[in-house]
């Protein structure tokens, strides 16, 4: 036998699959598994959008003639259990995290890449579960919030493969909060502090110590949630003497911090890309982090002005109501940064800024609706109403699915070496926000006029500003057409990128477009400054950079 | 047709940098996992002070628990986890032998931990779905047992790894060690908490 055979050539590595199919597989690139969630994550988007499609052409009219009211419940719940878990979450945190975090610490990798594939192939057995538990024996109908004793008295089977799926999910998110806190503060490259970290590490910290603190909370309930099911023992069932308050205690514990955890990260992709599409540095770095850090803490501590209706003592009302209006200004603060960096700037509105301004104008919005719906008198007027449904539609559709698009059309380049066209993209912008703001602005009308939410029958007086509603959401399903039409057009025949066509300063495009398989083909380049934009001396900020 | 593939590169290069040497993060991620996990643990405690707070037991409901047993079962917790600590300390002199034996007890220790919790299931005069507290007994000292389980079951696989000359776990090699042995103290203040609030309180 002949030693031709270098000792490192391992015959593993000659197994993993190249070329597309790489993203079927079992990869540990942070770079595959990032788009892996983006591609997976975009698929359950389309679902869950043609699920909220299903809900809008039954509001149309105000009996339900289009589907059972059995049916819509199902359809309800998948909708908000499906765009939530499995769209914003795994790709605001997963998809650009994975994707961006690395690089913008230095490293080659995450921290635990074998963990983070795990994670992320958590997502596709719980979601098809999901979805298929339709198909069983009907899918859980009792909301993506599965209150008791509506969840208990429901169809077990559904349920229980509800609160299955969302283990899962659960678990996939706890994996990759632990191996984000543990790449940005562990394994950034030596020399780079932790205040020389673009706004995103410190967004993704946040995110990650949410994750890791709320969401085995939410687990825990679910398994006493899925016991009261299957064995029939009592905890949240009154009649057996159970109470139902505490699981809305224990359930909102998790799922206001999720509202955090689905817009934190999207705060700090802004802060990424406002920057570079108006050249001036971002305004307000430290209290950029101090305000994520406050946003964090407080977002821990405001779960029960969920449950102004539930019967809370009057103490627990007003400590909550004043703890929700807090988080106010640390939101205030970043809103009030973000218009500063564009203040002065040069803009070029491309479609990754027109996403952004999107954001900032629709997250306003969905903010001030927030903070009127902290205060007791004005939500127990209008708590599970349209009103509600409006304010966080603007706040995870207007804000994070907004950023979403933005972050597709800034990092594409990145992620595939091609340029997509402008003039598409801005006209997906331009029909997303007319359907958007159409869709979701009369909703706040009908929950003030007393409009109740998550039910398929209504009063004829609201049919014609339902109608007007659906229009917008036909009008948002069209727009995804010339988002994806661009972006089958530039994968196949988009102009080259080059390494950097926004001429940025972030780490990560101080590589080649697609980034080589280990990021960089020398040492990761030192950014200490990376939002050094219209400065006279950005370019020997970049030290390190070949 | 053009996809969506990074550069392959050269297998040259590729050796060059296909390791990126930095230190072992897997106990801090550990310790991340052990944090959340307590938070479930949180929750579920924190459920059972509110139910005892806000629903009153109905009288006729019986639900009584006795002292002996479990507090034998905390003894034997807290040792277990001193003969781990002990075992660490002849791993750290290379003393296999030694560090097994001690493995062996604290291994017996969580071993006699689930029979025992076995025997009180199976002598408490109520079941599962009697009451409100009876259920949130039952789940709270499961899923501690659950752990209990795992931990044990772990700590097997460390003894038979630390065995020589074949095994993969020494004093070169500490990390399954130093986890098995952060994990089960986790698992031991969790109980103490537990044997607190649902024994003493």
């Amino acid at each position: 036998m002949t030693i031709s055979l270098k000792p490192n050539d391992s015959p593993p590595e000659k197994l993993q699959p190249t070329g597309w199919l790489k993203y079927l597989s079992f990869s540990l690139d942070h770079k595959v598994i990032g788009l892996q969630y983006l591609v997976c994550g975009f698929l359950f988007y389309l679902i869950g959008g043609s699920l909220a499609g299903a809900i809008r052409v039954e509001l149309t009219s105000p009996l339900s003639d289009f589907m059972p009211r059995e049916v819509y419940n199902q359809v309800l719940t998948l909708h908000g259990t499906i765009m939530i878990f499995l769209w914003i979450v795994p790709v605001v945190n997963g998809a650009f995290g994975n994707y961006l975090i690395p690089f913008y610490v230095g490293a080659r990798d995450m921290a635990f890449p074998r963990l983070n594939a795990v994670a992320f192939w958590l997502i596709p057995p719980s979601g098809l579960m999901l979805i298929t538990s339709y198909f069983i024996n009907g899918a859980a109908q009792s909301g993506w919030t599965a209150y008791p004793p509506l969840s208990i008295t429901t169809p077990a089977a559904g349920q229980i493969i509800w609160i299955l799926s969302v283990l899962l999910l659960g678990g996939s998110s706890i994996f990759g909060g632990i191996n984000f806190i543990a790449t940005i503060l562990k394994l950034r490259r030596p020399g780079l502090k932790l205040m020389q970290l673009p706004m995103y590490c410190w967004a993704m910290l946040g995110t990650s110590i949410l994750v890791v603190l709320s969401t085995p909370v939410l687990a825990g309930t679910l398994i006493l949630l899925s016991f009261d099911i299957v064995a029939h023992t009592g905890f949240f069932n009154p009649s057996l003497g159970g109470n139902v308050i505490v699981y809305q205690h224990l359930f909102w514990f998790y799922s206001h911090p999720a509202v955090y955890i689905m817009v934190l990260p999207a705060f700090g992709l802004v802060s990424e890309i406002l920057p570079i599409h108006s050249r001036k540095p971002l305004f307000g770095y430290t209290t950029m982090v101090f305000s994520i850090m406050g946003i964090v803490v407080l977002g821990l501590v405001v779960w029960a002005h969920h449950m102004f209706t539930s019967g809370t003592p009057p103490w627990m009302r007003l400590f909550f109501t004043i703890a929700t209006a807090f988080i106010a200004v640390p939101t205030g603060i970043k809103f009030f940064n973000w218009v500063a960096t564009l203040w002065g700037g040069k803009i070029s509105l491309n479609a990754a800024m027109l996403f952004s301004c999107g954001f900032i104008i629709n997250f306003v919005l969905g903010g001030i609706t927030g903070v009127a719906l902290a205060q007791v008198p004005f939500d127990v007027h209008v708590h599970d109403t349209y009103f509600v449904v409006a304010h966080f539609h603007y706040i995870v559709y207007g804000g994070s699915v907004f950023v979403i698009f933005s972050s597709i059309y800034h990092w594409f380049p990145k992620f595939t070496g091609k340029m997509l066209n402008e003039n598409l993209g801005r006209f997906h912008f331009i029909i997303t926000f007319i359907g958007f703001n159409l869709c979701f602005a009369p909703q706040h009308w009908l929950g003030l006029n007393g409009m109740p939410r998550r039910v398929a029958e209504y009063d004829p007086q609201f049919q014609v500003i339902n109608q007007i509603s659906s229009v917008g959401a036909l009008l948002m399903a069209l727009s995804t057409l010339p988002f994806l039409w661009n972006i089958l057009q530039s994968i196949l025949y988009g102009d080259k990128a080059g390494d950097n066509p926004w001429n940025a300063l972030t780490p990560e495009w101080l590589t080649s477009s697609p980034p080589p398989v280990e990021n960089w083909e020398g040492d990761a380049p030192l950014v200490i400054e990376p939002y050094g934009y219209g400065e006279k001396n950005s370019n020997k900020i970049q030290e390190g950079m070949k | 047709m053009t996809s969506i593939v990074p550069k392959e590169q050269s297998s040259e290069s590729k050796k060059d940098l296909s390791t990126e040497e930095h230190e072992d993060f897997r106990l801090f991620g550990l310790i991340a996992f052990l944090i959340a996990d307590g938070m479930t643990f949180a929750g579920f405690f924190a459920a059972y002070l509110t139910f005892k707070a806000v629903n009153p037991i109905s009288p006729d409901a019986i639900y009584e628990l006795e002292l002996p047993l479990p507090t034998l079962n905390t003894v034997l917790l807290l040792v277990s986890s001193f003969t781990f600590h002990r075992a660490g300390k002849f791993l750290e002199k290379n003393e296999s032998k030694q560090c097994q034996k001690w493995l062996l007890i604290t291994g017996s220790l969580g071993l006699a931990f689930l029979i025992s919790q076995m025997f009180e299931y199976f002598t408490l005069p109520f079941g599962l779905t009697d009451n409100l507290f009876a259920s949130t007994f039952y789940a709270l000292t499961g899923f501690h047992g659950l752990h209990v389980t795992l931990g044990s079951i772990m700590i097997m696989i460390i003894w038979w790894q630390t065995r020589v000359p074949s095994g993969r776990v020494n004093n070169e090699n500490k990390f399954p060690f130093e986890a098995v042995e952060l994990y089960w103290h986790f698992v031991d203040g969790i109980w103490v908490v537990l044997f607190i609030i649902l024994y003493l309180l």
